[in-house]
């Protein structure tokens, strides 16, 4: 009995088989155009809400396929684009601002089916159309702007210390000072050394005088240039998620760059808009003398404006701006040093210094507040016509007691937690010195090639497998017809294993599905072949089916790394829609060592395993 | 159902100074191709702006032409792509115009001209990004060589490995040679098919390889060429199966994966049939040459020891 398989082993096939149909099942339920809502600044998306949508809906007569509310969203499904576009306007208009209202593909997988988790693939732009960016943050202009604010920062320490200078000036990546004498210049390198450690001074006497050299070190700078490209990141987020974008992936890529994909965005005009929108913050005083209620109630005071903080609740604030976000220098976030609690500190440039000082003087144990202003770009659709509008946005992002007389540099505290003082500090950096960025690559795909590259990849996998399975069964007969089973089991696996990943699919990736399935047959062929080669030799059916087996493995598992090896570069070197096709071809590998070896051995020793001897195959 | 079941081993070894012609004659071919018209690079490589524009009717390819021409743009490529209504404008990288101008310009140029045309894709990559791809996908080519070669190595001797490496790389320069002569677009994912095809088609080799081995084994007294013509003959069958099937795949591939998917099937057909020759016909004989034995492949073990048919598995 050489050609059976344990009991446990049936059984475990059995339920992997089983579990790949489960998690593959999703991806032929397809998805569905949705339109969902999300509330914005203290408002709730709840059960009137949604009737109040849906009775819009109905009396509108848009015909949609569901509905849902969860977590605190609402997505209405519908059977078709067009509908979705026109019930999106429709429902934009109807609750105005306070909510983001997007478009976004909705998976149709069954409640069953979410029970366990069983998602389908996530599809790639290429496959769902939208916008794919790649955007590098300047450098060299981070840099710039860390010298420069260095040195204005070292000049104002020298006078503030007394040490006379002829010069401060910024050149290249270091701060150049020139002094009158030895003497001097001994004075500025100690004074500058012990008010900050970090900078590495060097004197550089020349013709030209006695000249003292800081520059601000590696780690410093690498420092910089990495917080630039998280403040850019933050604020693109922000923007982005405002805009009402669904499922938007904005990632850092390498050192300096970023990567936004934007799926269902048909325009890439309006991401660029929407990147070259501006930030800015402004100080400014609360009005503690009346009352928020009576603002409420309309009868807000000359001087005075309400504003709202992130949550909704609103705030009585004085209309002078105090400081505004250029001058500000740096906000970075840090922790009080007696509590431990988080803090950010903030820097200003010397005419915000002496405005914050004088206003401070006045107003110590006076609340004030930091009001978060963006303009945005947005499009929108009036009459049948796109325009172009920014809307600008006005946050009270903090509001804090002054504590006593401050001027350049001071702390916020009261924040509850190190995440808000991140925050807070990217929020107020984020109105100071966003670092410009470049765009160096777009790649923009319509929803309809979508939809034709989804068609054009189905139709490779399905013929592709089709032909062949024609083809093993003619040339193998009943060996063949295991082989294509084994194949399904294959291609079910794959996709099981790439919808559980959640790997995205693209349309170079659904190529290599088909590949894979056309490279996968190399296994069956291999033990087909070395069992026809046994009997060819005189051996007993039995003898050859386990010959067959045995001796193939080997040579199926060194062809396959190989391919492997191949997949595994791609990976690491490829990107975007190569990368999808290297994750298939490697996934595939694998699940097809599983079905060609075990799974077709498994069928194989169920049909004949049992028969204590076989007249003939029909191999 | 048996297609080859050849009864005496064919010979293969005796048409080594034919194969040798082949194949130098086709890798001279295929290195001038790419040494005087080179690889006809898509905008991954070369930076740039591709925009497939959509016409309701077949698109005047001439006039489209003609109207770039007109409005500035002299560098602009214009062909058709997949369908006659289907148009592939290719705009050189501009210096001072960020992408979204440019195509909104070039959008509203054609748009004077037809109504009826639509974008439907836009790609555009900087020039820094098309080195970088340049540059990775080199990479990957030298690690993929490089990282068979290694397992190759391992798993059998250094011998194979070089054989084996020296076969598939013949078969990636045929492809890039293919690719210069008939001037045909180079993108990713061609790259990322013909990387494809260099581990695959390493199978063919490793297949030969390991009956290679096991008949050094068996077959004490055969003379070397006489051990891989019998591999060779044996393994025939499966080889031809295999790959058939495969091109099956390709086919349906080629044929209805459309344009995006075209030349990742081309470049997949010609390294799936220049791969059963190299593998076959180029590795074995480097193999021989490189001086392959019974004392590398197989040494006489002592009286008594199992005769292990993997040793390393």
């Amino acid at each position: 009995m050489i050609n059976r398989y344990p009991l446990w082993k049936n059984l475990l096939i059995v339920a992997i088989v089983a579990l790949g149909i489960i998690y593959a099942l999703p991806n032929i339920f397809g998805a569905d155009p949705a339109v969902q809502i999300s509330a914005e600044r203290g408002n709730k998306v709840d059960v009137a809400l949604r009737d109040r949508v849906m009775q819009s809906l109905d009396s509108a007569h848009f015909a949609y396929k569901g509905y849902s509310l969860a977590n605190g969203m609402l997505q209405v499904r519908f059977t078709d684009t067009d509908t979705q576009l026109k019930a999106f306007e429709a429902i934009r208009q109807l609750l105005g601002d306070g909510f983001v209202v997007a478009q976004n593909l909705v998976p149709a997988t069954p409640a069953w089916l979410n029970e366990v988790s069983a998602k389908p693939m996530y599809l790639g732009l290429d496959l769902r159309g939208g916008v794919h960016l790649l955007l590098e943050v300047d450098m060299s202009a981070v840099e710039k702007q860390a010298i420069e604010r260095y040195e204005g920062d070292l000049r104002s320490h020298l006078q503030q210390e007394r040490v006379p200078y002829s010069s401060v000036t910024a050149k290249g990546n270091l701060v150049e000072m020139k002094f009158r004498d030895a003497a001097e210049r001994d004075k500025a390198q100690e004074v500058i050394h012990s008010y900050n450690r970090t900078l590495v001074l060097t004197s550089a006497d020349s013709a030209e005088g006695y000249i003292l050299n800081a520059a601000p070190s590696e780690q410093e700078m690498r420092d910089q240039r990495n917080f630039a490209v998280k403040q850019n990141i933050t604020t693109l987020r922000n923007r982005v998620n405002a805009s009402g974008v669904a499922e938007p992936v904005i990632q850092q890529q390498g050192d300096n760059r970023i990567v936004v994909q934007l799926p269902g965005v048909q325009d890439a005009a309006d991401v660029q808009r929407l990147i070259g929108a501006t930030a800015t913050l402004e100080y400014h005083m609360v009005d503690e003398e009346h009352s928020v209620q009576d603002a409420l109630a309309g009868r807000v005071p000359p001087n005075s404006r309400i504003y709202y903080k992130r949550d909704g609740n609103p705030v009585l604030l004085m209309k002078q701006v105090i400081v505004k976000g250029d001058q500000i220098i740096d906000a970075a976030q840090g922790f009080e040093q007696q509590t431990g609690r988080p803090l950010v500190s903030v820097t200003l440039n010397n005419q915000g210094a002496m405005r914050m000082l004088d206003n401070t003087k006045k107003n110590v144990g006076k609340l004030m507040a930091v009001v978060y202003i963006e303009n945005r770009p947005e499009t929108q659709v009036v009459d049948g016509k796109t325009e172009h509008v920014t809307r600008r946005v006005e946050e009270v992002i903090s509001v804090a007691t002054i504590q006593g007389v401050f001027g350049k540099n001071f702390q916020t505290t009261g924040l509850d937690s190190p995440e808000e003082a991140r925050t807070l500090a990217l929020l107020l950096r984020a109105g100071a010195l966003a670092a410009p960025m470049e765009i160096v690559e777009v790649r923009t795909v319509g929803p309809s090639l979508g939809k034709e590259n989804i068609a054009k990849g189905f139709h490779s996998n399905i013929y592709g497998f089709a032909a062949i399975a024609i083809f093993m069964l003619f040339y193998y007969r009943v060996f063949g017809l295991f082989s294509v089973i084994s194949l399904a089991v294959n291609a079910i696996l794959m996709v099981a294993v790439l919808s559980i990943i959640q790997a995205t699919l693209t349309l170079p990736g659904m190529a290599g599905i088909a590949l894979t399935i056309g490279m996968a047959i190399d296994a069956n062929v291999l033990i087909n072949e070395r069992i026809r080669e046994e009997l060819r030799a005189g051996n007993t059916p039995h003898a050859s089916i386990h010959a067959g087996y045995e001796r193939a493995f080997g040579t199926i598992l060194d062809s396959n790394v190989t391919t492997l090896i191949a997949g595994i570069a791609l990976l690491w070197l490829g990107s975007g829609p190569v990368r999808g096709f290297a994750v298939v071809l490697c996934i595939g590998i694998l699940t097809s060592m599983f079905s060609a070896v075990v799974v077709s051995r498994g069928i194989v020793n169920l049909v004949y395993g049992r028969k204590a001897r076989i007249a003939r195959l029909s191999i | 159902m048996e297609i080859f079941h050849p009864k005496k081993d064919i010979p293969f070894m005796s048409y080594g100074k034919l194969t040798t012609t082949i194949s130098l004659v086709t890798f001279i071919i295929a290195v001038a191709a790419l040494a005087i018209r080179g690889l006809n690079l898509s905008v991954d490589f070369t930076g740039g702006t591709d925009m497939e524009v959509n016409y309701a009717q077949t698109a005047d390819l001439g006039a489209i032409r003609s109207a770039l021409e007109q409005d500035g743009w002299k560098d602009a490529a214009v062909q058709n792509y997949g369908t006659s209504r289907d148009v592939l404008v290719r705009l050189p990288l501009v210096q001072g115009l960020s992408s979204s101008q440019l195509s909104d310009k070039v959008m509203a140029l054609l748009k004077t001209k037809d109504a009826s045309a639509t974008l439907r894709r836009v790609e555009f990559v900087g020039p820094q990004v098309g080195e970088e791809l340049y540059e990775n996908g080199g990479l990957a080519l030298i690690v993929v060589a490089f990282g068979i070669m290694a397992y190759l190595a391992l798993r059998f001797e250094w011998r194979f490995a070089v054989a084996a490496i020296i076969a598939n790389m013949h078969d990636v320069v045929i492809i890039l040679g293919m690719f210069a002569l008939f001037q045909w677009e180079f993108s990713l994912t061609v790259l990322a098919g013909v990387l494809a095809v260099l581990g695959y088609s390493v199978n063919e080799s490793v297949v030969v390889f390991d009956r290679v081995r096991e008949n050094f084994r068996k077959m004490r007294k055969a003379s070397v060429p006489e051990i891989i013509d019998n591999a060779i003959t044996r393994t025939m069958s499966r080889t031809v199966i295999t790959h058939f099937s495969t091109q099956l795949a390709v086919l349906a591939m080629f044929f209805f994966g459309g344009e995006p998917l075209h030349y990742f099937a081309t470049a997949l057909t010609i390294g799936i049939l220049f791969g059963i020759y190299s593998s076959v016909l180029v590795a074995s004989p480097i193999a021989m040459w490189l001086g392959i034995s019974h004392e590398n492949l197989a040494p006489v073990v002592k009286e008594g020891a199992d005769l292990d048919e993997h040793p390393m598995l």
